[in-house]
Parts: structure tokens; sequence; C-alpha cells
């Protein structure tokens, strides 16, 4: 047959240059902002003075900067920026696995529940008097918590179906919603009521190299994870039924992308509050440039979201003398951008 | 080889098949008929293994190659990339695809007549298109059975013609065993070897389809007559079959 074959009307993929371009380019993106940002502050150091104090760590470069320079760059600011770039990073690339798996658009790691539960855990810590790593345990217990219930909702006669995974996620994430807001309303307003406040919307402030180390190990595993999945989401994109027909256990697999999505955003709440728009907005961005192979968009998305995310920071912490909340800057600039890439995409999409 | 042995399933109180013993060897294609809301589906799934049987046993490879109805499926990858998820599904979490998968799916694509389309993207394609694509991938998980839901009810008479002809092809090569449903007797007469109708639970008619896509059977199927007509084609080994439903005609014995 295929003589007659309905000829190609100039479908091919547009020349997006590859993936290997993009992937460098959003690496030294994020290498650019991590160096500006570890430069910014009260304390102003020119970038090569960064740049060579970091790389005196493992290179043999001439001392030139003051003691001061070194201990802001190397104990104040480096853990906030090295956990600015992983939870960006996670964040990201667990957005963009989800939207791959479910097909779906909107999805980001809110929408498990996962991040409401780990809130209302947070708060609640708070709210009992405890910091550090009583709250940081809490808050990722209750995000494991809230992602097992969205499992046990959704899972009927044995399977669990897309539609039943998102709707229950939503009724999840609003039980926990409505729970924080308890928290909130039993607070004392004088003490703890701005902790979890404050908390909520998102801060890496105290970002120190402990706190770093607490969070970084699961961050981490999930960031690696999600790389090395990277192919099963386009496996997982192309429908369930056919999946499953092909041999893949797609339950199991689902559940592996959970639990790993659960990890990174329960670390990245627990150490840095609610961070909201990053697992939603960034791969949509992404993949507008590098299109939609997984292999690619995954990767490109973590880069990319580690750049986004250090840049909010260091926003947040030098426009004004107060520190903006996290939440507040991201969804100012995720809102008008999400705006825009829809309605580039969706003209894109639909003026064939 | 696909089995089903004693098989049936129950839904509530009202079972939806029972008692059906199923062989779908390879080398032969069978073609499943019968009216909505009887049970096709049904069948499939538990073919497939996603249905539970209430009752009997099936015996089934492990990699099926299915086809669904529809691509409804809009992802912007390759055609290339969509065909190689079918080499790599099986492989493991963390397979990626290699070289070799891609030239894998590159024969499959030669196979239904698609490789020209191979860079381009699978969501800009026309529905015809998309389903042989998807054919190409269930090729090349290189399973030995093929199970395709209703592959050509959606599609014009040229595509129906490509799509037929690629199944007629791999019915040729013998290599699978190739079930697949249809609302269409003309397709079952074109490119099965054997047929399944499915007049009620426990009443069916199963065997090769001259004897079981006849006028009779089908007009008792669907609940109204039809005419089957043969076309002798200049050069044919065989005559073109048609089966013409006599519509606004139901329930006469025309």
């Amino acid at each position: 047959m295929s003589d007659t074959a309905i000829h190609a009307r100039g479908q091919s993929l547009p020349a997006r240059g590859s993936g290997a371009v993009w992937l460098a380019a959003f690496g030294g993106l994020l290498i650019v902002a991590m160096l500006v940002s570890l430069g910014l502050g009260r304390l102003s150091i020119p970038l090569p003075t960064v740049a060579a104090i970091v790389g005196h760590l493992a290179l043999p470069v001439p001392e030139s900067w003051t003691v001061l320079e070194e201990r802001v760059v190397l104990l104040v600011r480096e853990p906030r920026v090295l956990l600015a770039a992983l939870s960006g990073a996670g964040l990201a690339m667990c957005g963009a696995a989800l939207q791959g798996i479910f097909r779906n658009p909107l999805v980001s790691p809110q929408i498990l529940g996962i991040s409401p539960g780990a809130a209302f855990g947070g708060a609640l810590a708070i709210l009992l008097g405890h910091a550090g790593v009583v709250l940081i345990g809490s808050s990722f217990v209750f995000g494991v918590a809230a992602l097992v219930t969205v499992g046990l909702i959704a899972r009927i006669d044995g399977r669990t179906e897309t539609a039943t995974i998102v709707l229950a996620g939503i009724i999840v994430g609003a039980l926990f919603s409505a729970l924080v807001s308890l928290l909130q309303f039993v607070a004392d307003p004088d003490s703890s009521l701005p902790a979890i406040v404050g908390w909520l919307m998102g801060s890496f402030a105290s970002a120190t190299w402990p706190r770093l180390a607490l969070a970084a190990p699961a961050i981490l595993i999930g960031v690696i994870g999600l790389f090395f999945l990277r192919f099963r989401v386009n496996v997982l994109s192309l429908g369930d039924d056919e999946a499953r027909s092909f041999g893949v256990s797609v339950e199991r697999d689902r559940w592996i992308f959970f639990i790993l999505v659960a990890l990174t955003t329960g670390a990245v709440v627990s150490v840095a509050g609610v961070i909201g728009w990053v697992g939603l907005v960034v791969p949509h961005a992404a993949r507008l440039l590098v299109g939609e192979d997984h292999r690619i968009l995954v990767p490109a998305s973590g880069l990319l979201g580690g750049a986004y995310l250090v840049t909010v920071d260091t926003i947040s912490r030098t426009a004004t003398a107060a520190e903006i909340p996290l939440s507040v800057l991201t969804a100012i600039i995720g809102a008008p951008v999400f705006a825009i890439l829809l309605r580039h995409s969706w003209r894109k999409e639909h003026a064939r | 080889m696909t089995t089903l042995t004693g098989a049936g399933v129950r839904f509530g109180s009202r079972w939806i098949f029972r008692n059906l013993d199923l062989h779908a060897p390879v080398g032969r294609s069978l073609a499943i008929l019968g009216p909505n809301g009887r049970g096709k589906t049904t069948l499939l799934r538990s073919l497939l293994g996603f249905q539970p049987l209430t009752e009997g046993q099936r015996d089934a490879p492990s990699v099926i190659g299915y086809v669904p109805q529809y691509a409804s499926h809009e992802v912007g990858y390759s055609v290339r990339q969509v065909v190689a998820t079918g080499r790599v599904a099986q492989r493991g979490l963390f397979a990626q695809p290699t070289a070799g998968d891609m030239e894998a799916a590159d024969d499959a694509l030669a196979r239904v007549g698609m490789v020209g389309f191979a860079e381009n993207r699978f969501d800009w394609l026309s529905g015809g298109e998309r389903q042989l694509v998807l054919l190409a991938r269930a090729i090349a998980t290189g399973a030995t059975t093929l199970v395709l839901d209703e592959p050509a009810s959606a599609l014009d008479l040229r595509n129906q013609d490509r799509f037929l002809a690629v199944v007629d092809s791999l019915r040729e090569d013998g290599d699978h065993a190739i079930l697949f449903t249809t609302h269409l007797p003309q397709h079952a007469a074109a490119v099965a070897d054997d047929a399944l109708l499915l007049y009620g639970p426990e009443d069916r008619l199963l065997g090769p389809v001259e004897d079981t896509v006849t006028e009779d059977a089908i007009a008792r199927l669907y609940g109204i007559p039809v005419r089957i007509v043969d076309c002798d084609l200049p050069g044919g080994a065989r005559p073109a079959r048609g089966v013409i439903p006599l519509f606004g005609q139901a329930g006469s014995q025309a």
C-alpha cells in the first residue's frame, strides 16, 4: 500500500534545535542566576569575586577577598541559593512529570494534596511550639499522609483512574486547607499566627547548611529519580490501557512517580513553606521551548525551575528592606506569564 | 495465542457472557460482531486482562498489542517516538529508547505504510493516520497477539481501506493472532478468517467467516435484513464481498 498514502502536509516537527543545546543553555542560566544571587544582598560582592570564592573550594585560586565576603557567600548565601535551586528544580520536574502522566496541563504537585497536607503538618508543628526538625518532619509526614489518603480514595475495585486521582487530590487538598485555616483560627495572634502565616507564604530565609542537609537528600532522590524515569513519562502519557496491554504495570509505575513527587514536594514545603506556581508554570515555559518529549522536557524543566526560583528568591530578599514572601512573587510573576503562555500556545495549536 | 476457557463475566446479577470458549491462534484473524451493549467491549477487555473473569480461565501472553478505538492522546512527540514507546514499555522503569528501538520503530511504521511520517508530530496527524501509527506501536511491542477495538469504525472509506489492507497484510504474514471488534460485517468479511457473533450472554455463533457472516446470521444479529453481494474483480484472487444493510426494513423478512 502507501503509494497513494495521504501526503504529508508539511507537518514535520518544527526545528527546535537539539535538546542538548537547550539543556546547556538552561544549565548556564542556572549557574549565572546562582552566582548573581550569591553576590547580591546587603553586602554587594562583584561577580568575579563570587566566582573566585566558590571556585577556590575546588581549584587553586589566589585569595583576593575579605574574610567577611567569604563568610557571607559560603555560610549565609550559599545554602540558601542551593536550597532555592534544588527546590525550584524539584518542583518543576514534579510538575513536568505529573502533567505528562496525567495528560493534563493543569496538574501540579499541589493537585495531589501533598502541598496542603504538608502545610497542615508544618502549621500544626508551629502551633505546638516546635521548629526545626519537628517542623520539617511533621510537614513531610502529613504531605505523604495526604497522598496516601488520595490513593485510598481513588482506588476503586483495585484500579486507580486518572480522573479519580485528580478529584481525590482536590478533595483531600480542600480538607487540609480547611484544617490549616482552623489552625490559624485557634493560633495565638501575637506569636504563632504570624509564624504560621509567614511560613505558609514561603521563604528560604531560614536556610542554613544543616537545614539544607536535612532537605537535600529527599529532594535529590526525587530529582534524580524523575530524571531517570523521564522516558517512562512518555510511555504513560500515551494511555493507560495501551501501556497496560504492553506489559506495563501502570498502577505501580504511577505510585513510584507519586512517591517521588511526595518526597520532593514534602521536603520543599517543610523547609521553605508552600511555594506555588513553579511546578505549574515552569514546565509550560520549558515545553514551549524544547517541545513535549519528556526525555528533554523533564531535565529542562528542572534546570529552568532552579534558575527561576533562585532569581525569584534573589528578588524577594533584595527588592525591599523586608523580605517579600516567595508565593506572592511566584504568583505575581507566574500568573501573567502563564496567561501569555496560554494564549500563545492555544493560538498555535488552533491555527493549523 | 490467547485462549478463554469457560469464561464468564457478570455485572451485578446480569451475565454479559458465559461459558465462552475462545481460541485465537497465531496466523488467524478473528472478528467480534455484536450490537451495541451486547458485550463486545467487555469481551475485549477480558481478552486483554483488564476485566477480571467472574468464572473460567484466561490464558494469554503478558504482552499484547492493543490498539484503542480512538487515538485521543494529544501528545506532540514525533511519530517514531510514539512507536518506540511500544518497544521500551516492557523493558523496565528506567529504560530509554536505543538506536535499535528507533530502527524497530521504523520497521513497524514501514509495515503499516507510515514510514514517511516518522518525523511528524503525532498530534498533528489525521485520525486515520494516528490509528495506523498506534497499530505500528502495537506491532513494535513484539506481541504475537494484536487486539483492535473497532479499529476502522471512525474512519472514512479511503482510510478504512488503508487500515484493512494493513490488517490483511499482517494476516498474510502469519506472525500474529489478530482479534478485532467491528460494527461493519463487511470488515469481517474482508480481513477476518473467523467471526464471533454475539447474540446473547450464552447465545453466540463462532466459525469461519464464510459460515458466520451470512445474510441470515447477520440479519438475526442486528435485527435488520442484509444482502451479501460478491463483486468479481478483474485479476482478483477472490471476489470482493459486500454486506449491504437494507435500512428501513427492520423487522421485515425482506
